[in-house]
């Protein structure tokens, strides 16, 4: 299997010299044509940084320290500018964690998945609209022209989060990051987002890195997931692999965290201390190394 | 998997109907006070029932027709020099319009530009425009319009440059910031993940948002426009001295304030109806240009 997506040792700060903070300390990945892989971890272990720092979006005072991201064989630090927007929305999509401030309040929705196809696809205004009305009804939207015509605000939650799902898959990437796209919503439309992701990922033969922190989401749809913490990978592979026989100490203790409706609630057990304790020895080493890579 | 439906009957009144009722009672207002002063300045050689300049120094001081020793030829009865108070006031509001419309469109223009730029592109460029703005607004406006009117010499050209290199600050400022709170919204994020360059972004994403809070400024400022020639052609430094000016009328009439005070009343009232109208106006269309109704 070739890989679409091949992240190398990388190495993200935030913050100025000095007062730096070491958000991804050698994180590596490969996303493979097609396949939907699960990047898990605690809030602050940096899933959403790397996925920012592929679309390139990172924050303005994050500084790629050191490491490599290859798109397609091509590497998308050393890319200019132009070329790599030329990637961003075609080739490599994103569906975003807030369907509520991703849409543009004052256009249409309309307006806004034809701008993204006039812009990609050099589509007539028309044939836009034509197209446009065409991906709200591969989302399930009934009554597409006339949710075209609205304005995000007038449109639910959930069918923002369809719309924005469309415009991902709306130029057939090869590569769609969904930066934990069910977390602002229910659960009874998580589970029909989910559906939905799958079924176009499918149809568009796209592959996906699906970011999220709860670990029901990657066994319901990611066939292979990487666990990260502290900005490192700990353990990856087949899901049904990691998720029955964790390897790592903290995926076990992760596994052991997450609430379920078959075990009483007093089974939950915090991570050991002396596990973290180890780990917090482990991020200060790394940091030390880092330190030594950057100067 | 379900398809998803608008919860709303398919039937509704039109947007613009639906914006001219959010606008309400302010629109309407608004809209009627600027409609007719813009009329009277277009018409005033048909309105008018005397030559401004017109002097008769048998009939001077003349009071209004409906009091005693009034003359129905003069509804306002005349000055000083048996002008035609009333053919005065409507030709000064050729003036007022005139400098109102352009002076504070070409200072929008030149306001907006560069708090856009300052806006987006951070840095020292952003440095540079936002120092300008503080030294600028450190100099008394009024103070300032004057001394440049002195300088370039008085017409219609320099009262409308006086003011536009006095107020393009207004716009810039408040243009900065909002192009910075509107980069820093999701919405722009996203819009940079499907490839549109940063003009794109500024043109097709940005700027729509800023239009209501444009059209409110634009609208106040040519409120701010007719007090600040009022205030030049006061003291005698707007457009040549044989034009009628509001501000000149009430120089006049306030040497015989005492005597005839409708003279000066009278211009007082016009000004203070016309800024009324522009900022009701500005108001109103606020409400209506904005579809998300955040009030």
């Amino acid at each position: 299997m070739t890989a679409v997506l091949t992240v190398h040792d990388l190495h993200v700060a935030i913050g100025h010299r000095g007062s730096a903070t070491n958000v991804l300390r050698g994180a590596s990945l490969e996303v493979g044509a097609g396949e939907v892989r699960g990047l898990v971890g605690e809030s602050g272990a940096g899933k959403s940084m790397l996925g920012r720092a592929v679309l390139g979006l990172l924050p303005a005072n994050a500084v790629i320290a050191a490491g490599t991201i290859q798109f397609e064989g091509r590497d998308l630090l050393a890319m200019p500018e132009p070329e790599r927007r030329r990637l961003l929305g075609r080739r490599i999509a994103l569906i975003p964690q807030d369907p509520m401030t991703s849409l543009n309040p004052v256009k249409r929705v309309g307006a806004q998945i034809a701008a993204l196809l006039r812009h990609h696809l050099s589509l007539a205004r028309r044939e836009a609209w034509q197209r446009a009305a065409e991906l709200l009804a591969e989302v399930a939207i009934r009554e597409p022209q006339r949710v075209l015509q609205l304005y995000p605000h007038e449109i639910s939650g959930g069918m923002r989060q369809r719309v924005l799902i469309a415009m991902a898959f709306a130029c057939d990437p090869s590569l769609v990051i969904a930066d934990e796209p069910t977390t602002a919503l229910d659960v009874t439309v998580q589970r029909q987002v989910l559906q939905l992701v799958e079924r176009l990922r499918q149809r568009h033969g796209a592959a996906v890195l699906f970011i999220t922190h709860d670990l029901g989401v990657v066994a319901k749809i990611c066939r292979t997931m990487t666990v990260l913490h502290a900005g490192r990978v700990l353990e990856e592979g087949e899901t049904v692999d990691v998720l029955t026989k964790p390897r790592h100490p903290y995926t076990r203790a992760l596994l052991a965290a997450t609430p379920r409706a078959d075990r009483p609630a007093e089974a939950l057990r915090p991570v050991p201390p002396a596990l973290i304790e180890n780990l917090w020895a482990e991020v200060h080493r790394l940091d030390r190394e880092s330190a030594v890579v950057a100067s | 998997m379900a398809d998803l439906a608008l919860d709303r009957p398919a039937g509704r009144p039109s947007r613009f109907i639906a914006g001219l009722r959010r606008g309400g009672l302010r629109l309407w207002l608004g809209s009627t006070l600027v409609g007719v002063l813009m009329l009277v300045a277009l018409l005033a050689p048909l309105l008018a029932p005397h030559d401004p300049l017109e002097q008769d120094l048998m009939s001077a001081q003349l009071s209004p027709a409906w009091t005693s020793g009034g003359d129905l030829a003069y509804p306002l009865g005349t000055d000083s020099l048996g002008r035609c108070v009333l053919s005065r006031l409507i030709y000064s509001a050729r003036t007022a319009v005139a400098v109102a419309l352009i002076a504070a469109s070409l200072a929008a223009a030149i306001g907006i530009a560069l708090g856009l730029i300052a806006g987006s592109f951070g840095g020292w460029v952003d440095q540079g425009i936002s120092r300008l703005i503080d030294v600028w607004m450190a100099f008394p406006p009024v103070l300032l319009s004057i001394v440049l009117a002195a300088v370039i010499g008085a017409g219609l050209t320099s009262v409308i440059a006086a003011i536009v290199v006095v107020d393009w600050t207004r716009f810039a400022r408040v243009v900065r910031v909002e192009t910075m709170v509107q980069l820093k919204r999701d919405y722009a994020a996203a819009a940079r993940v499907i490839g549109l360059s940063r003009g794109a972004i500024l043109r097709l994403e940005v700027l729509p948002n800023l239009i209501p809070l444009m059209v409110t400024l634009l609208s106040v400022e040519m409120g701010i426009a007719i007090l600040v020639e009022v205030i030049l052609s006061f003291v005698g430094i707007s457009v040549a001295g044989d034009t009628p000016t509001w501000g000149g009328m009430i120089a006049e009439g306030r040497q015989i304030v005492y005597q005839v005070p409708w003279i000066m009343a009278l211009p007082i009232g016009c000004i203070i109806l016309s800024v009324i109208g522009f900022n009701l106006l500005g108001d109103g269309l606020r409400t209506m240009l904005d579809p998300v109704q955040r009030r």
